[in-house]
């Protein structure tokens, strides 16, 4: 069994996840009045994940589930407790690699206020690639390129104070887009937007999935964004409890509501259909599949 | 405490660059116990029109009146009327600052210059509305949960007895279990406490389920004022302005468009359901 022993090593580097996380425990302290320890919550507990390049995922889960702290852990914001998370080969308890592990993936958060570090779009979109030491002439035309995937280029000059929600939040992707990195994680990007916010932020976000084949992860309260998503991963009580396709996921409507859960408006009035009676398939998603399949029944 | 609202214009910045006339015209009355939905565009002016409803913001020109009553009299009790319109701001936890919870909503009553013993029987009135369990009363608010938190600020506003609650997006940010406890929360206020409830939202969804009544801020104007059923049947009018109709009417629409005679006034998924099982039994 000489080769099967030389073998995996040069087959694990070619299939090896973008992110792999192996039985991830992440243990808050809790502390009385005085300071002292007063015990342990466990955020998230034993979770497994495997995402490749160029995933789609939304994760899913009631407040307070370790969606986020699972999230902070994916660009060593935070490290495991118990377990392991390797980016891209690289273990995320390694400081040597810290820095590697933050270009390769980036983060977003709920409040594009709070992210926002220029006086003019342009500048605050080359924060980064400025700090990681890249030469001046790419770097224009990084924050270039980044514009136009969020169709913001024609804002470059703006003070981002004088921009609507949706806007900073598209700038704030831009700003982690500029860095070149292999995967985003986003955190309730569109908690904080109105419809049409929410609307552009989701569109920039599917085209760099689509068109740059960067990795996604994105946590939502929203049920009708995790449609687009390749998989959806429900956390609840810091395990996940439910993994598939948005079409597989939004079919098991009764798990969902037990982890306080709801399914977008439109698979709710499909499940409502079939359960009383009609000849409607499991797993409706858009208002023109459940027209058609009313139209048929 | 009915309210009308006459004419009322408002301007920021006026005579600078920065000019902008952010309610233009604007007239509608609320009699009491109304359920009332306030949607618009960001920018369309209904948070500016929400801070006039309890006269932290003044009209240029027009007048509000409660009761009768112009708020720009001389002499008008002005601290009064904000005990008796409450507004939660958006993200009203953020507003939380004392020391565990049931301090916390005392601030408001306590202010009204009220007798201790009423400051925390109010309190305590209020909390239990927004169900907040007595175990919690002497926690740290910042030791609460999202949807806690988010309950106990609208306590502070409800010990102040208000007959008017304005909220303002107060399911921002919540998860859908915590959407739904709030929307159920301005339910029994309305319902059992007989409050006047305006609902700021930008889910039509919510407000179909919920409110009666829908206003329609656009460009500074109220272009849409009328029952939720009715104003939900202008589609073509509400998605021109960027706004939508509930998800179940526009199925509803959208079949009625691929040849099912459906009834194209309703609004929640229940209806849909009923209306569509309807249409398809009378089709044989």
């Amino acid at each position: 069994m000489g080769v099967a022993y030389a073998a995996p090593i040069f087959i694990l580097n070619d299939i090896m996840n973008l992110l792999d996380a192996n039985k991830l425990v992440f243990e808050y302290v809790r502390r009385d009045k005085n300071g002292d320890v007063d015990g342990f919550i466990r955020a998230v507990d034993e979770v497994s994940l495997e995402i490749a390049q160029g995933d789609f995922v939304a994760v899913l889960g009631p407040n307070g589930s370790g969606k986020s702290t699972l999230a902070k852990h994916l660009n060593s914001i935070l490290r495991p407790t118990e377990g392991v998370l390797y980016v891209d080969g690289m273990d995320t308890t390694d400081s040597d690699k810290i820095w590697d592990i933050r270009k390769t993936v980036g983060m977003v958060f709920q409040n594009p206020e709070n992210q926002m570090i220029g006086t003019i779009v342009e500048e605050d979109v080359a924060f980064a690639p400025e700090n990681m030491g890249v030469d001046p002439k790419e770097i224009r035309e990084r924050v270039k390129e980044s514009l136009i995937t969020v169709e913001m280029l024609e804002h470059r000059k703006a003070s981002p104070s004088k921009l609507s929600g949706g806007q900073k939040q598209r700038i704030a992707i831009a700003g982690v887009l500029a860095m070149h990195p292999k995967c985003i994680v986003l955190d309730e990007p569109t908690a904080m937007l109105d419809p049409e916010g929410r609307k552009e932020v989701i569109r920039a976000i599917r085209a760099l999935n689509d068109v740059e084949n960067i990795t996604i992860i994105l946590i939502t309260h929203n049920m009708e964004e995790a449609v687009y998503a390749d998989r959806i991963y429900v956390m609840n009580k810091g395990h996940i409890v439910m993994k598939g396709t948005p079409r597989e996921v939004f079919s098991r409507v009764e798990e969902l509501e037990e982890n306080s859960l709801t399914v977008p408006v439109v698979t709710k009035l499909a499940y409502e259909l079939k359960t009383a009676g009609l000849n409607i398939p499991d797993g409706i998603l858009t208002k023109k599949e459940l027209c058609e399949a009313i139209c048929r029944s | 405490m009915p309210i009308l609202v006459n004419h009322i214009d408002h301007i920021y910045n006026p005579g600078t660059v920065f000019e902008k006339k952010a309610l233009s015209d604007v007239s509608f009355s609320i009699e009491d116990g109304e359920y009332i939905g306030l949607v618009g565009h960001t920018g369309s002016g209904k948070s500016t029109l929400a801070l006039h409803l309890n006269g932290l913001m003044k009209p240029d020109s027009g007048g509000i009146y409660f009761d009768g009553v112009d708020i720009a009299s001389e002499g008008y009790d002005m601290k009064a009327l904000r005990g008796k319109v409450g507004l939660v701001f958006q993200y009203p936890e953020h507003q939380l600052f004392e020391e565990d919870v049931f301090t916390d909503v005392c601030f408001g009553p306590k202010n009204l210059g009220l007798e201790r013993q009423e400051v925390e029987l109010r309190a305590y009135e209020a909390l239990k509305a927004v169900g907040i369990e007595d175990d919690r009363f002497y926690v740290s608010p910042f030791d609460l949960s999202g949807g806690e938190k988010r309950r106990a600020a609208i306590a502070g506003v409800l010990a102040m007895k208000p007959k008017v609650l304005v909220l303002d997006e107060p399911c921002a940010g919540l998860d859908p279990h915590g959407r739904e406890e709030i929307l159920s929360i301005a339910d029994d206020l309305h319902d059992s406490l007989g409050i006047t409830v305006v609902l700021i939202s930008h889910s039509m969804d919510d407000l179909a389920e919920h409110v009666d009544r829908l206003l329609v801020m656009h460009n500074g104007q109220l272009v849409m004022d009328g029952p939720t059923r009715e104003v939900f049947m202008n589609r073509k009018e509400l998605e021109a302005m960027g706004l939508a109709v509930p998800e179940a009417a526009a199925v509803l629409s959208d079949l009625k468009g691929m040849g099912l005679p459906v009834r194209t006034d309703l609004i929640t998924v229940e209806e849909a359901k009923n209306e569509i099982i309807r249409a398809l039994r009378s089709r044989f």
